[in-house]
């Protein structure tokens, strides 16, 4: 137990400003992006994490950064938060050859093994059991680390959930499994798929410990992860957390949302995680309003920074095409 | 009589008017009900067919694909919807080892009359995952019949055709073409599974493609004429089975074939067509089978990367030219 413990932060006054910090960077980070996809210089897919941000940083402040996270497409926060650089993120949105892929992967698929971040999955549900694989992994190199297998409310309702739950119980593997519950999956509500709207519950079925968090708080999605991650370095088998948070924007750029009512999106926003963090930080007097702004202008500074970089960054060569597809360099593609 | 109707409004007719027509015909997929469908194909539908046969499903492909199966071998005609056929491919257990299969393995006790649609191919910088064409893998299973196409007059009267198929089918839109317009006969139309369509005639070579490809072809062949090089461009508009006579025919005539076939090029259907011309029109050929594909590879992000992937009537022109013989 001693060992589970060790690198586990205790909350304190500069957990809050971590928190802060972090979050308002991705807010700021995807607000840009929102914006540059406007005027078409980002392309494709461009789903935003904006509402979402406490998972992230309540996540990574429970994690050690040796622990691999996997996510879907809905991912520009959770890298952020991993210490992905946002200049080589924003290059990646725009499709640049100095992005963290290249330019290859754009907003869907950020990677960074550097940072154990095993990626951004376009595929609703696939990596629910590559993160059970990714842990498989980690159990059979003998490690303590786990991996954070996040999916959201609509990706629960793949097959593909009960058959890892199933195999991650039975050979007790190293898996925080993370559902990042927003309410939605594109224009359907979570009570619109299921008869089980407390997607927690479908740990149970397994006999997996599961429970429901409110995602709109760092501090209580760290408290949960923190326990979680004890229970799983200790050698227990996987955790389920229903992760209960909210997208104030679209399911991508192009959905009106109409399915839902300014009222909830508004009621949503009253709880905004950056909102209520900077509050209690004031009130706490974990900083002034001026130390406060230090760290906004610095975040602005960094947006500016990534836009410039990305803006002044060369497309990637057309020869790119042919390379990372195969190991070898000299692999024999059929030209004609 | 005629209008013009763009292609998720043809295709919405072929649903409406077969759904009116026959009681057992229901649609199946995610978002196609209250969303009016992510692509907007079935606006309206639920309004007017109510939820027993427009059904929103939970995001589930393998599950609500083998539901469409068992409700197809249990007397209904279920029309299930892939949001894109990218990730029909979570289901292509129930697609290839069921539907394929019924009528095989039941020795005719059960059919599976079921349709399968959505849209297929590249559609801009979505990256690897959400690029594939997947025509060649469905059409190489028996006991399917593959339909691609996307001029809403052949998209209506095709999609009417396989609503009514005894056996599976699998229709093939496109993404990015959704909105397209063209002319769409009134009233009744249904335009038979397995006919390729010429949709401009030519003497001097052939040009075979299908789906969006149909226009960097069709552009082509404009650039040709003005070199005074007159094509002939086959819409196959059906993939299996495939219509070996038009191709044939027309090789006969013009003794040069090009194929533009936007998917990967391994064993696809430039590979089929390649083989049925040199095995039927073998006398025939001046110059050997070309094909223009996506490129061997994954489909990256970048602008730069995507337009050196997808074929374009650029390359389809330099194509022309090496069977002709002529300098680039
Ligand atoms: C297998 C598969 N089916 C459908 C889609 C299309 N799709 C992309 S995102 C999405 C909704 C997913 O919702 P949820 O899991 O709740 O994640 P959120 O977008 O809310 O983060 C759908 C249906 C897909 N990408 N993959
Ligand atoms: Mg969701």
């Amino acid at each position: 137990m001693e060992t589970a413990k060790a690198g586990v932060k205790k909350i304190n006054k500069s957990t809050y400003l971590e928190w802060f910090e972090l979050m308002l960077k991705i807010r700021r980070f995807e607000e840009r992006a929102l914006m540059l996809y406007g005027q078409q210089k980002i392309r494709g897919f461009l789903h935003v994490y904006i509402g979402q941000e406490a998972v992230a940083a309540g996540m990574e402040s429970a994690l050690r950064r040796e622990d691999a996270i996997v996510t879907g497409y809905r991912q520009h926060g959770t890298a952020i938060g991993r210490g992905a650089d946002t200049a080589a993120c924003m290059a990646e949105l725009y499709g640049k050859a100095t992005g963290i892929v290249k330019g290859k992967g754009g907003s869907m698929h950020f990677f960074s093994a550097a940072h154990r971040y095993f990626g951004g999955n376009g595929i609703v549900g696939a990596q629910i059991p590559i993160g059970t694989g990714i842990a498989f992994a980690e159990k059979y190199k003998g490690t303590d680390n786990l991996c954070v297998t996040m999916f959201g409310d609509g990706a629960a309702r793949q097959g593909a959930l009960h058959e890892s739950f199933n195999m991650a119980m039975s050979w007790q593997l190293p898996v925080l499994y993370v559902c990042e519950n927003n309410g939605y999956a594109m224009g359907t509500s979570v009570g619109r798929t299921s008869n089980i709207q407390e997607i927690y519950k479908l740990g149970l079925a397994y006999d997996m410990p599961s429970e429901p968090v409110d995602g709109m708080n760092p501090e209580a999605v760290h408290k949960a992860v923190t326990k979680a991650a004890e229970h799983i370095r200790a050698g227990k088998g996987p955790y389920f957390l229903e992760i209960r948070t909210y997208r104030y924007k679209g399911h991508s750029v192009s959905d009106p949302a109409k399915y839902r009512t300014k009222e909830e999106v508004e009621e949503y926003k009253e709880k905004d995680p950056i909102k209520v963090i900077e509050q209690t930080i004031l009130s706490k007097k974990y900083a002034s309003e001026a130390d406060l702004q230090v760290i906004k202008d610095k975040i602005k500074a960094e947006m500016d920074y990534a836009v410039e970089f990305a803006e002044q960054s060369p497309l990637p060569d057309p020869s790119e095409l042919f390379t990372d597809n195969y190991v070898e360099p000299d692999y024999p593609f059929i030209t004609d | 009589m005629s209008r013009k109707l763009a292609l998720r409004d043809a295709l919405r007719e072929a649903m409406v008017e077969e759904m009116r027509r026959d009681e057992t015909v229901f649609l199946m997929g995610e978002e196609v009900a209250a969303y009016n469908g992510a692509y907007k194909v079935s606006k309206g539908m639920l309004d007017e067919f109510g939820p027993k046969r427009v059904i929103d499903t939970p995001i589930a492909e393998l599950g609500f694909t083998g539901i469409g199966v068992g409700a197809a071998m249990n007397g209904l005609r279920p029309i299930v919807e892939f949001m894109t056929w990218n990730f029909a491919i979570l289901a292509f257990d129930q697609i290839v080892n069921n539907a394929a299969k019924t009528l095989s393995q039941s020795a005719g006790n059960f059919s599976c009359p079921i349709v399968f649609r959505g849209p297929s191919g590249a559609a801009g910088q979505l990256a690897q995952q959400h690029s594939q064409t997947f025509e060649s893998w469905m059409a190489n299973v028996p006991g399917l019949k593959v339909i691609s196409c996307v001029h809403p007059a052949d998209a209506k009267g095709l999609l009417k055709s396989a609503i009514r198929d005894e056996n599976p089918v699998c229709v093939m839109e496109s993404e990015l073409l959704y909105g397209y317009q063209d002319e769409v006969p009134e009233g009744e139309y249904l335009v038979p599974i397995g006919k390729a369509a010429v949709r401009r005639e030519g003497t001097d070579v052939t040009l075979v493609t299908f789906n969006k490809m149909i226009f960097p072809a069709l552009e082509a062949a404009d650039e040709l004429a003005k070199e005074g090089i007159s094509a002939e461009v086959i819409d196959l508009r059906t993939i299996r089975p495939l219509d070996h006579q038009t191709i044939v025919n027309s090789v006969k005539k013009t003794n040069r074939i090009v194929v533009i076939d936007e998917s990967w090029p391994f064993a696809g259907v430039s590979s089929e067509i390649a083989y049925v011309v040199q095995k039927y029109a073998f006398d025939y050929l001046d110059a050997p089978v070309t094909r223009v594909n996506a490129a061997d590879t994954s489909l990256p992000y970048a602008s730069t990367l995507v337009d050196a992937y997808m074929p374009d009537a650029a390359r389809i022109v330099k194509a022309v030219k090496e069977v002709r013989y002529m300098k680039a």
